[in-house]
């Protein structure tokens, strides 16, 4: 019913003298199902957000937020949680409500721009004040004494993030070339760098001291009780963490090559449906502003990368490593593709980890 | 009893309320378990079942719930024994505080127990200096189980202890017997079954334990990743019939414990002549 | 299950023990009380000092905080449900439990125990896997608007279902023990059924009862396990002050966890006090009850 909609706007602009805006403004509820470290970033936005959307539309938007484990949340979506808006961590547990429930169109990467990222982050690692164990980069993580803190990439998707960065790294190591994966011609070396990914990643969870379910009880663990030596996380987590518990505790250590993280968003349509139109347009435009310039520049200061640095306050720009980052589609073929090979029950991790 | 049956009033309306209830909320749900896991079939429950991680969570559970109940079982003969029979300060406050771990929500229990034995906690700090690391290993489960079940074993020994015929004591030790001697053939007897009432009390309750343990255990496969907790994960990775299975397992190991409690309490009450 | 507990629940007799050498004496007190003071206390003792670290203001803050409040309310109404239901279902089974004989009864009376014994978590799975969308229930319940997990109707029934025993395993040795003659005159007499409850039956378990129920309320009020499967963990809408304390945790917010957390304390501590004045009455009760 777009017609509402211009009413509202008419509302809004002519009647606003006369009536009071309420009378014909909606009072919409969202439910956005999230992964662990975004709590800040959409605490923020709703805000944003709501302010933006009322003065466009006289309607009132509260947003309401679950957060979890990303796949945990994928799961409570599909078992029936009503969110209207799922924002999680990586693009395979949103295929996963599509394929299971119908709910998402299989083609909800094309629904915003960027493959739906508004924004990207990536893996870097955490370490102990003063960087006590001289951790520099990838292979400084296998080396004898060292705890690394990763959660489990079994309910995780920053774990997944990192398992596949640790990947990459090994890779880029071991061909120089990344070009050379798709090449026929290199076929027997990418085989055999494949097989030094493979043992690499095996080694390094034989470092693994504790395998937490989420982001956020890894970074708990590392952060709050001290344990381990290194932990792996989102950058924007690690930036987070020190910023709220202490810069005279951690150091953020950037490898020379990670993962390009894309968290992407999609519009639950199967549960906006029956909200109605407005509450739809009200989804579509919560996931649609940010890309605004006012969210990226929001996004910047919750230390995520904005796909439109220019919106964002430059010093929050700086504070941003320049790094060598590969995306998932280029190296794995896309998470569809990864998640069977390395992530589902009887794939690669489960061959790996010996405990 | 025919007589009684006849004579007292509400015996439809409150078997029909009970027999209700307990199937809503029982009955059915349970069923929806079986019939769930049956759908593997007897080869994919065993199957699912006879999974190295799985097995690794048993035994996780099992030990560590085992280790706590057993300490539970000398700790709290000790509280109940020093309860019942020496005079304390402030006995009824020390008392009621036994069944703190009934009325604490599980989740305080757990942040505050990982608070506590984390390395760089009040405790955890204490226990590094020895190179021993508590929080996020079995032996931290074991810590948040003995939380849990120690007012099991103290409640049920603590009145067995207060019917004790103090005579039979004084008579023995008057014959010359020495004060183990007296512990072990006057008073233990009739504690057993008490105890080991106790005992499998704490620790059925230790095997299904979850919102404590789960912040203090580190949750490592293979290491401490307990059963509730492996359940969950199941679940969240969408494999529901590996969670039911699972599940019903546990509800299973549940059930014969609780048959064994029963029994227990039904020699309890012949030792002793209760009821 | 709770039969023995509640038995326990006496106080014990003050008289010392004569016999014992003094060194036994001491060193066991010692022991019990050091035991209490490392399991008890101190976890008590740690949620206070954590939850005040960062000061009074940070502690108000956190305890009326919007999320806090609406946590609050959603537990309140939660064991509003639950607690009566489940009173009622106690006295109904602790009825035809103690008051009459039929095939099956102990079977009935080892169901009431089952949950005692089963894992919250499989408390919670249960009704995903009735009511969750993929399961039996579950699509017609959500497309006709009446979604059961992931809102209240299904943290009340995880709630129900880990809360069910309590009243039921307090009255049903209580009522054992006292016998039905009491009631069984007063029928005869010519009293009704709801009089022969109210001026019989109802005082004679009052105390019993009342026990029941708050040991009841503390475990809805508490419960995490099941509730946090079902739950969905909605900020403002399906969570409930356990599961704020983890999402608190969970945020770097330490002091607001452990603040929201003496909430909790507060109440298993209430529940503590009211559990002795009740035991104390109680005792009594068991006193006049076997001759």
């Amino acid at each position: 019913m777009p017609t509402l909609k211009t009413a509202a706007l008419t509302g809004a602009l002519g009647l606003s003298a006369v009536m009071p805006l309420a009378a014909h403004a909606e009072e919409i509820q969202l439910l956005n199902a999230s992964y662990d470290p975004t709590r800040e970033l959409y605490q923020d936005y709703n805000t944003l957000f709501s302010q933006w959307y009322e003065k466009q539309t006289g309607d009132s938007v509260t947003v309401e937020q679950s957060h979890g484990g990303s796949g945990g949340q994928s799961r409570s979506v599909i078992d029936g949680l009503p969110a209207d808006v799922v924002t999680l961590a990586l693009g395979y547990d949103i295929d996963a409500i599509a394929d299971r429930t119908g709910k998402i169109p299989e083609d909800w990467q094309r629904a915003f721009p960027h493959h739906s990222a508004p924004y990207t982050s990536t893996i870097v690692f955490l370490v102990r004040k003063g960087n006590p164990k001289h951790i520099q980069d990838w292979d400084d993580l296998t080396k004898p004494g060292i705890e690394v803190i990763t959660p489990n990439p079994k309910t995780s998707g920053g774990a997944r993030w990192n398992f596949l960065a640790a990947w990459v790294a090994v890779l880029k190591r071991e061909l120089g070339d990344l070009g050379k994966l798709d090449d026929p011609q290199y076929a027997d070396d990418v085989a055999s760098a494949q097989a030094a990914a493979r043992q690499y990643v095996a080694t390094l969870y034989q470092h693994v001291p504790v395998l937490d379910s989420g982001a956020r009880g890894a970074t708990n663990t590392f952060v709050q009780r001290g344990l381990g030596d290194v932990l792996l996380a989102w950058e924007n987590e690690a930036f987070l963490a020190t910023e709220e518990l202490g810069e005279d505790q951690f150091d953020i250590v950037v490898p020379a090559v990670s993962i390009l993280t894309e968290p992407p968003v999609a519009v639950v349509s199967g549960n906006i449906e029956r909200k109605g139109d407005s509450a739809r347009e009200a989804a579509s435009a919560y996931l649609e502003h940010l890309y605004s310039p006012e969210a990226q520049k929001l996004i910047a200061a919750n230390y995520y990368r904005p796909i439109a640095p220019q919106a964002a306050d430059p010093e929050d720009i700086a504070r941003f490593p320049d790094l060598e980052l590969h995306t998932i589609d280029e190296i794995f073929g896309g998470w569809r593709e990864a998640q069977a090979t390395y992530f589902d029950d009887g794939g690669v991790f489960d061959t790996i980890y010996q405990p | 009893m025919s007589q009684r049956q006849s004579m007292l009033p509400g015996f439809g309306l409150s078997l029909g309320v009970t027999v209700l209830a307990i199937s809503l909320l029982v009955m059915i749900p349970l069923l929806a378990l079986v019939t769930r896991s049956a759908e593997l079939g007897l080869g994919g429950i065993w199957q699912t079942l006879a999974d190295r991680r799985v097995m690794a969570a048993f035994r996780v559970s099992f030990s560590t719930a085992f280790a706590a109940a057993l300490l539970n079982l000398f700790m709290g003969l000790v509280v109940a024994w020093v309860l019942v029979r020496y005079p304390l300060p402030c006995k009824r406050l020390w008392d009621s505080l036994i069944d703190l771990p009934f009325a604490l929500p599980t989740a305080v229990a757990g942040i505050v127990l990982t608070t506590l034995y984390a390395p760089n906690g009040w405790l955890g700090r204490w226990f590094a200096e020895f190179g021993l690391q508590v929080a996020f290993t079995p032996l931290g489960i074991t810590i948040a189980l003995i939380f849990i079940g120690l007012p099991f074993v103290v409640r049920t020994v603590e009145p067995i202890l207060q019917d004790l015929d103090r005579q039979q004591e004084e008579a023995s030790t008057s014959l010359g017997a020495s004060r183990w001697q007296t512990f072990r053939r006057v008073l233990l007897p009739p504690l057993v079954p008490a105890l080991l009432t106790g005992f499998s009390l704490a620790f059925a309750r230790g095997l299904g334990e979850y919102g404590s343990v789960i912040f203090i255990a580190g949750n490592m496969p293979m290491k401490s990743e307990i059963v509730p907790l492996l359940i969950v994960t199941k679940l969240e990775q969408y494999n529901y019939p590996g969670a039911t299975v699972i599940a019903l397992a546990s509800l299973v190991v549940a059930f014969v414990m609780l048959l064994v409690v029963n029994g227990l309490q039904q020699w309890t009450r012949k030792r002793t002549g209760r009821e | 299950m709770n039969t023995t507990i509640s038995i326990a629940s006496r106080p014990a007799p003050r008289h010392p023990d004569a016999g014992s050498v003094p060194w036994v004496r001491y060193g066991l007190s010692a022991l019990a009380l050091a035991i209490l003071g490392l399991f008890l206390i101190l976890p008590l003792v740690a949620v206070l000092a954590e939850a005040f670290r960062e000061g009074w203001q940070a502690y108000l803050d956190a305890i009326t905080d919007r999320y806090t409040r609406h946590a609050m309310l959603l537990t309140l109404i939660t064991a509003l449900i639950c607690v009566p239901l489940n009173t009622l279902f106690g006295i109904a089974a602790a009825w035809c439990i103690a008051r009459f004989q039929f095939p099956g009864r102990s079977l009935l009376t080892t169901l009431i125990d089952l949950p005692f014994s089963v894992s919250p978590v499989i408390a919670g799975l249960v009704f995903i896997l009735i009511f969750g969308s993929q399961g039996w229930f579950g699509g017609w319940f959500t497309t006709h608007g009446f979604p059961v997990i992931f809102a209240l109707p299904g943290i009340v029934l995880a709630t129900l279902f880990v809360t069910l025993p309590f009243v039921a395993r307090e009255l049903i040795p209580l009522m054992q023990a006292q016998g039905a003659e009491q009631e069984e005159a007063s029928i005869m007499l010519g009293a009704s059924a709801w009089r022969m409850f109210w001026t019989i039956t109802l005082p004679r378990i009052k105390w019993g009862l009342l026990y029941g129920v708050i040991l009841c309320n503390a475990r809805a009020m508490g419960e995490f396990g099941a509730v946090s499967v079902v739950s969905g963990h909605i900020r403002g809408a399906t969570n409930t002050l356990p599961l704020h304390v983890e999402i608190l945790y969970n945020e770097y917010q330490f002091s607001a966890a452990f603040a929201v957390a003496t909430l909790l304390a507060g109440l298993a501590i209430v529940t503590l006090v009211l559990k002795s004045i009740i035991e104390w009455r109680q005792q009594r009760q068991w006193e006049n009850a076997s001759p």
